[in-house]
């Protein structure tokens, strides 16, 4: 049964509207920003926020060119993002390994489960303190906060992804003749993939979040620090960017995580 | 578990359930799903199992899978005792059971990718361009399922039961979730399947029609605990289509079996 000629006419119409979408989202985007960007300036000629304490777009950009040149932007955003990212990747391989764990032995779920909500719940930079007496004011201790922000929210999204799997692609497995091994690589892996593809832009956005406290314990470098040593010495414009480079950079991520997320998930009935 | 490949050396002779009992125990208390089960069913037969809810058509087939371990009695295959759920034994399930994250192709070559299947890729591809032509989704083998309709994903679903070449088809009401024109169209299909490839056939159902033009017997069961009241024979020649199902011969047998069918549900009512 090929597509009859209705119905190829009917995915052309769709792919053209699909298309047609993208380019008006695109459009939205670029001028939602834009309108930012003019408010911004027109709260400063109005004096609805003190010029002198809020700086025009054009001193934040000027920071950003003199900070690139120097090369102190590139070494704080490098600190940062390997800050983010140690933490991250131990933080989403510690939950991967302990939610499969978890998923699979019941028992362990219900010892657990009190105990992970009440973590959850906990906010990461609530460890800081702590962790500064623990640790010092050293990398190690930014980076556990990072690997706790981390960890969390993703454990319990591969956790509860396992426990909520559908048995009937198991036994349809077994019926083949699917071996244990064969069962968890071919059956239970591929269902996971996008949950913990979901997990990652869930931690990786809690990462970011809590990046800024984190480089609060006596950082000599990274965003955090540059926006602290900026704040220190009234210097504004270096410290809004500070605070658009945070945001930039974690819609960035997210939009990346989102795109492999969309590929990986294509098979997926999706609600639309 | 290998225990029934179809090799020369092997004698076939079906699939035998003796003194069968399944007893489900539960906080609420043990509910008695089957007692006393005994049929044999020969090589090559179609044989549905028709009754009201809850009278263990369900259960029976389960144990035959090896999803269930009776408590009472056992099942053979080939004279071996059935120890668990395997490729001789092809399950398919009123939910599909597809696989979503595999296209068509992919679900149907699932099974002879696996280590006990294990064939060559040459081999693999013929097979599964083979079955995916038979049940006629030839043209769908890059698509995923969530683009097919509930019948074009049961074919999915016998296609990749197929394609391990298991002797046993296991069927729970599997054309039980398809609107009336659909389910009719995949009755004959499987007519047409099994003429060409010819296997035994466990066929749960709720239609009586649908049993009559399907089967070589029939079996009616009862509830609680579920038996089996009787069998009854379907003489009429292969390949059927449609057209029998107005014979008076058809009729006969098919309200025949209706009768027995509503005494057993007029039973379980004025419980
Ligand atoms: N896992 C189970 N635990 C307890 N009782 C069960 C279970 N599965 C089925 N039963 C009971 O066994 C009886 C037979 O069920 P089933 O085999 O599903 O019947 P059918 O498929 O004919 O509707 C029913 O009374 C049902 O409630
Ligand atoms: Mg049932």
């Amino acid at each position: 049964m090929p597509d009859t000629k209705e119905e190829q006419l009917f995915k052309e119409r769709f792919r053209k509207k699909k298309r047609r979408e993208r380019f008006e989202k695109t459009g939205y985007f670029i001028l939602s920003f834009l309108i930012l960007a003019f408010v911004w300036e027109l709260a400063r000629a109005t004096n609805l926020i003190n010029p002198k304490l809020f700086p025009s777009i054009k001193a934040v950009l000027n920071a950003f060119t003199v900070s690139f040149k120097s090369g102190s932007l590139q070494l704080h955003m490098y600190a940062s993002f390997l800050r983010v990212l140690t933490g991250f990747a131990i933080g989403i391989t510690l939950a991967v390994i302990f939610g499969f764990l978890i998923g699979w032995f019941r028992i362990l779920r219900l010892f657990l489960d009190p105990v992970i909500n009440f973590f959850r719940a906990l906010p990461p930079i609530a460890l800081i303190p702590l962790m500064i007496i623990f640790f010092g004011i050293g990398e190690t201790s930014k980076v556990i906060v990072l690997s706790y922000a981390a960890f969390f929210p993703a454990l319990v999204v591969i956790y509860q992804a396992l426990v909520s799997l559908d048995p009937i692609y198991i036994r349809a497995g077994k019926t083949l003749g699917a071996t244990s091994l064969e069962t968890f690589r071919r059956i239970i892996l591929p269902q996971l993939v996008p949950h913990i593809i979901t997990a990652c832009r869930v931690s990786l956005g809690v990462c970011w979040a809590t990046l800024v406290a984190a480089e609060l314990i006596a950082a000599q470098r990274g965003i955090g620090a540059m926006m602290v040593d900026a704040q220190n010495f009234f210097q504004m414009a270096p410290l809004v960017l500070g605070i658009l480079l945070i945001g930039a950079i974690s819609l960035l991520m997210d939009s990346m995580v989102r795109a492999i997320e969309k590929r990986a998930t294509s098979w997926q009935e999706k609600m639309t | 578990m290998a225990l029934s490949k179809v090799d020369g050396s092997k004698v076939r002779k079906g699939i035998v359930a003796s003194g069968v009992g399944m007893t489900y125990s539960g906080i609420t208390g043990n509910v008695e799903a089957l007692r006393g089960i005994n049929l044999k069913i020969e090589p090559g037969e179609f044989i549905s199992l028709v009754g009201p809810s809850g009278c263990g058509k369900t259960t029976l087939l389960n144990i035959m899978a090896g999803f269930l371990f009776p408590t009472e009695g056992e099942v053979t295959i080939d004279g071996q005792k059935i120890l668990g759920p395997g490729p001789d034994r092809g399950v398919v399930f009123q939910q599909y059971a597809v696989f979503p994250w595999l296209t068509v192709r992919e679900n149907v070559e699932f099974g002879l990718k696996l280590r006990i299947n294990k064939r060559s890729e040459k081999e693999i591809k013929e097979v599964v361009e083979y079955f995916i032509a038979l049940v006629g989704l030839k043209d769908f083998e890059d698509v995923y399922p969530k683009e097919l309709s509930g019948g074009m994903k049961q074919r999915v679903a016998i296609a990749r039961a197929y394609a391990v070449n298991p002797e046993l088809l296991l069927m729970d009401e599997p054309f039980g979730a398809l609107d009336a024109q659909t389910r009719q169209f995949m009755q004959e299909s499987l007519v047409q399947i099994l003429e060409q490839e010819r296997k035994t056939v466990v066929f749960v159902t709720h239609g009586v029609e649908e049993a009559t033009f399907l089967s070589t017997r029939v079996v009616v069961m009862a509830t609680r605990p579920g038996r089996i009241r009787e069998i009854i024979p379907v003489q009429i020649p292969y390949p059927r289509d449609a057209g029998i199902k107005t014979t008076s011969e058809f009729i006969k047998i098919r309200v025949e079996i209706e009768k027995i069918v509503r005494e057993e549900f007029q039973k379980q009512r004025d419980r």
